[in-house]
């Protein structure tokens, strides 16, 4: 393997990584100011120890999206300098502008929320992690609008002279269509997350636990179910749509997602498929006919192109060479990403059903198991997604722009990519068994108690702080 | 102004506020071994920079953003032609931002100690980097014609960038020992008062030192008045620490350190990456720089943008003002075992 392949495992494997802790961030930093607002509007104690609860386990995962997001932002100069040069112009702009926009007011009001029980009157201090959480949700905004003028990109123009794209037209970029649907998608999806692991804890807690805080737990399994399957439902709304940009934007992305080598009309969409490894021949496949049709095209009789015509229509414009994604690749992430997520709205609908009208959980040992798997599909689901959606522009890095092959940094040895791969791996495989130990801690000691007097005299030096590292 | 130079003020701008902010952070996470005696004291040292240090973080975040948006050039020869020692630096930065975050989350003693290691190493590291990293920004270093590093990691060892190195050291430890001086009380305060002192002699021999060998190479008018302004302001802060005036001796350090990194881009000026095998392929503010377009887009998100920036972050220093003492510090369920 070359500087390239490394490089390339290295960007994929601490994206994914750094996207384990962003929607759990996103998705649980907006349920948490919603219990701190339920606490402050009906002063019902449940709601602050639930608040402080899912706070705790909040902030142990933010801790790691935010150390795993530095390297996300370095990495494109040490690993990608020539992707860095051939769009800084561009790219760069929405890179900065989260930085100034978003994550200063994650940052600077987060510290004000942790530490500012005591500091802080009720009601500005629960501004504190809206305005945190609105944060989070303006962050997403600004790097998917960099992502998606690699997928599509518009709004700029070619300079000859200094061999880059250069931008014409920042409306254009931040009012993308690819963008403007894979926005919502994002953010539905990162709420699945926060809905999911909310009813996982939950569900373990009142199987486990049944006595403790039983009522309290409830409440938190029925928001987690609704914030979970309204996002479901978002997730399903804007994927469809963007199916169908895709098809406009990217077809050779559309097709890989099935593995459909010949044009078809209609084009039927198989739910899984046995067959050679690369997908161009098939032994059995389970097929809903007219289903990709519909996806690609929004209607039932729509003709899909294939891959090989795809091919030779690139080859035309781009010259020779191979425009195809790694087909297994596609294929397999599209359908475990749907898939999974179908799951766990599933999963929500009946955890929804058992507790209807104040009924509780039965004891059983699947329902615990299921309450650990839950919060790992929709987390699974947004991973698959990214891999779809990053391997299906390959060979691209910017679509039909720059290849992947020519963004990499060209001074930088194998060895240093190597070494880097290797001290973030490691970095990071040590630091999710200590996070995961520490939200399992959490988790098993449920609520934390209270004092009705949470709020000591500010004037009095000496009073311990109510928060303290 | 031409927008690429007001770009590059900008730049200076931010790097100055992240070496003013993050400088003390880091000092105060070098200094958790030797101001903190016991396992309370640690937490106290570890409190006063709990509220703000990742606000303080974010300004490099955003100083490279910047870079990437109105220096494209400089950011892709900069973060690839230092790789080693960025990595470091990464590396570093992670494990202390988990460390503030998962030290308190366990009482038993050993857990606490390796994340205390977490935080010291992963204050000192950066601390000296960053210094070492931007004495060989000015100093130039092998640059070819396709503006690309075609050094190797020891290029970047020499002489006068691991002096660079030792001034944000020194620099940050001093400032570190101030901040604590002001945001504490009780015997820890007098400690860190002391401390900060002795440091500060150290921090100036080593810093006019660096100055000078600055001035030497690289030097104007413009950076003889800042550096001369550095060291009094350097000074000063010794000074007014040794009468107690301890707000006064931390604006002082916190002068000194935006004088200095004000004294480095105006040497740097206007070149922003120079080339030491041949001045034609220095990087500069021109042909490194986006666009006008970009940068007038740029411009008016940070001019709209940054004041608001400013006054929130101001207002979180202010909710967070009373000093922390022992008293302070929560007892825990199971108290850890003490550490001394």
């Amino acid at each position: 393997m070359g500087a390239l392949d490394v490089a390339r495992w290295q960007f994929g494997i601490v994206t994914v990584y750094h996207f384990l802790f962003v929607p759990l961030t996103i998705g649980l930093s907006a349920i948490v100011a919603g219990l701190q607002t339920a606490w402050v509007r009906s002063g019902n104690e449940k709601y602050l120890r639930l608040t402080k609860f899912f706070g705790k386990l909040f902030l142990i995962n933010f801790a790691m999206g935010v150390v795993t997001g530095i390297v996300q932002e370095f990495q494109f100069g040490m690993n990608w300098s020539d992707y860095s040069r051939y769009v800084g112009d561009i790219f760069g702009a929405p890179l900065a502008i989260e930085g100034l926009l978003a994550f200063f007011l994650e940052s600077v009001f987060l510290g004000l929320w942790i530490f500012g029980w005591d500091r802080l009157s009720a009601k500005v201090h629960l501004a504190c992690i809206w305005l945190a959480s609105i944060g989070t949700i303006l962050s997403a905004y600004f790097i998917l609008a960099a992502n998606s003028w690699m997928q599509n990109p518009v709004g700029f123009t070619f300079n000859e002279e200094r061999g880059r794209a250069e931008m014409t037209d920042i409306g254009a970029i931040l009012t993308n269509k690819v963008l403007l649907v894979t926005y919502p998608h994002t953010i539905f999806a990162a709420f699945m997350v926060g809905g999911a692991f909310v009813v996982g804890v939950a569900v373990w807690q009142l199987v486990r636990h049944p006595d403790r805080d039983a009522p309290a737990f409830l409440t938190a399994l029925r928001i987690g179910a609704a914030v979970l399957i309204v996002a479901g439902i978002g997730v399903s709304v804007s994927g469809d749509v963007q199916g169908k940009i895709m098809t406009d934007v990217q077809p050779m992305k559309m097709a890989a997602a099935e593995a459909l080598y010949e044009t078809e009309a209609p084009a039927s969409f198989s739910i899984f498929t046995i067959g050679t490894l690369d997908g161009s021949e098939e032994v059995f496949a389970l097929k809903v006919p007219r289903l990709l049709s519909y996806l690609a095209e929004g209607s039932f009789d729509a003709e899909v192109e294939g891959i090989n015509e795809l091919q030779a229509a690139y080859e035309e414009t781009y010259g020779a060479g191979s425009y195809a994604p790694n087909i297994p690749v596609t294929y397999w992430t599209f359908r475990l990403m749907i898939g999974t997520g179908m799951v766990a709205v599933l999963f929500a609908l009946v955890a929804l059903y058992l507790t209807r009208r104040g009924r509780s959980l039965p004891s059983s040992p699947w329902l615990m198991r299921a309450a650990v798997l839950l919060p790992l599909l929709p987390l699974v689901a947004n991973s698959f997604g990214w891999i779809f959606t990053e391997m299906g522009r390959q060979p691209w890095l910017v679509f039909g722009l720059l290849p992947t092959a020519a963004g990499v940094s060209p001074g930088t040895t194998t060895a240093e990519v190597v070494t880097s791969l290797s001290v973030l791996t490691v970095l990071y495989g040590v630091l999710a068994v200590v996070e995961v130990g520490l939200l399992l801690k959490y988790i098993q000691a449920g609520l934390p108690e209270v004092r009705g007097d949470d709020t000591p005299d500010i004037n009095d030096a000496d009073a311990p702080m109510v928060f303290a590292y | 102004m031409e927008l690429p130079t007001f770009w590059f003020m900008l730049i200076a701008v931010l790097w100055i506020g992240y070496f003013v902010l993050e400088g003390f952070d880091f000092g105060v996470g070098m200094l958790l071994p030797v101001l903190g005696r016991d396992e309370v004291e640690r937490r106290v040292i570890i409190n006063t920079i709990g509220p703000v240090w990742d606000g303080n973080e974010v300004w490099v975040l955003v100083a490279g953003g910047a870079t990437f948006a109105a220096f494209p050039e400089w950011y892709a020869t900069l973060f690839s032609g230092f790789y080693l020692p960025l990595l470091v630096i990464l590396a570093a930065l992670i494990i202390r931002g988990v460390a503030f975050e998962y030290r308190g989350k366990r009482t038993d003693r050993t857990w606490r100690a390796r994340w205390d290691v977490a935080i010291i190493v992963g204050s000192t590291l950066p601390a000296l980097l960053w210094g070492v990293a931007f004495a060989n920004i000015v100093r130039g270093t092998p640059i070819d014609a396709e503006h690309e590093f075609v050094g190797s990691v020891f290029d970047l060892l020499n002489p006068y960038a691991l002096l660079g190195g030792l001034v944000t050291v020194s620099l940050f430890l001093t400032h570190g020992a101030l901040f604590l001086a002001l945001k504490t009380r009780g015997d820890i305060r007098h400690r860190a008062n002391e401390l900060a002192g002795r440091l500060g002699v150290v921090a100036v021999v080593i810093s006019v030192a660096f100055l000078v060998w600055t001035q030497l190479e690289r030097g104007s008018g413009a950076t003889l008045v800042l550096a001369v302004l550095a060291a009094v302001a350097l000074v000063l802060a010794l000074l007014a620490n040794r009468v107690g005036r301890e707000g006064w001796a931390f604006t002082g350090t916190a002068a000194t350190i935006a004088l200095a990194v004000a004294m480095l881009f105006v040497a740097l000026f206007p070149d922003v990456m120079p080339s030491s095998l041949d001045p034609a392929w220095s990087l500069t503010v021109d042909n490194a720089s986006s666009t006008p377009y970009t940068l007038k887009i740029m411009t008016v998100v940070a001019v709209v943008f940054t004041p608001v920036v400013l006054a929130y972050e101001a207002w979180s220093y202010w909710v967070f003002r009373r000093r922390i003492g022992v008293e302070n510090i929560p007892v825990e369920a199971t108290p850890a075992a003490g550490l001394s």
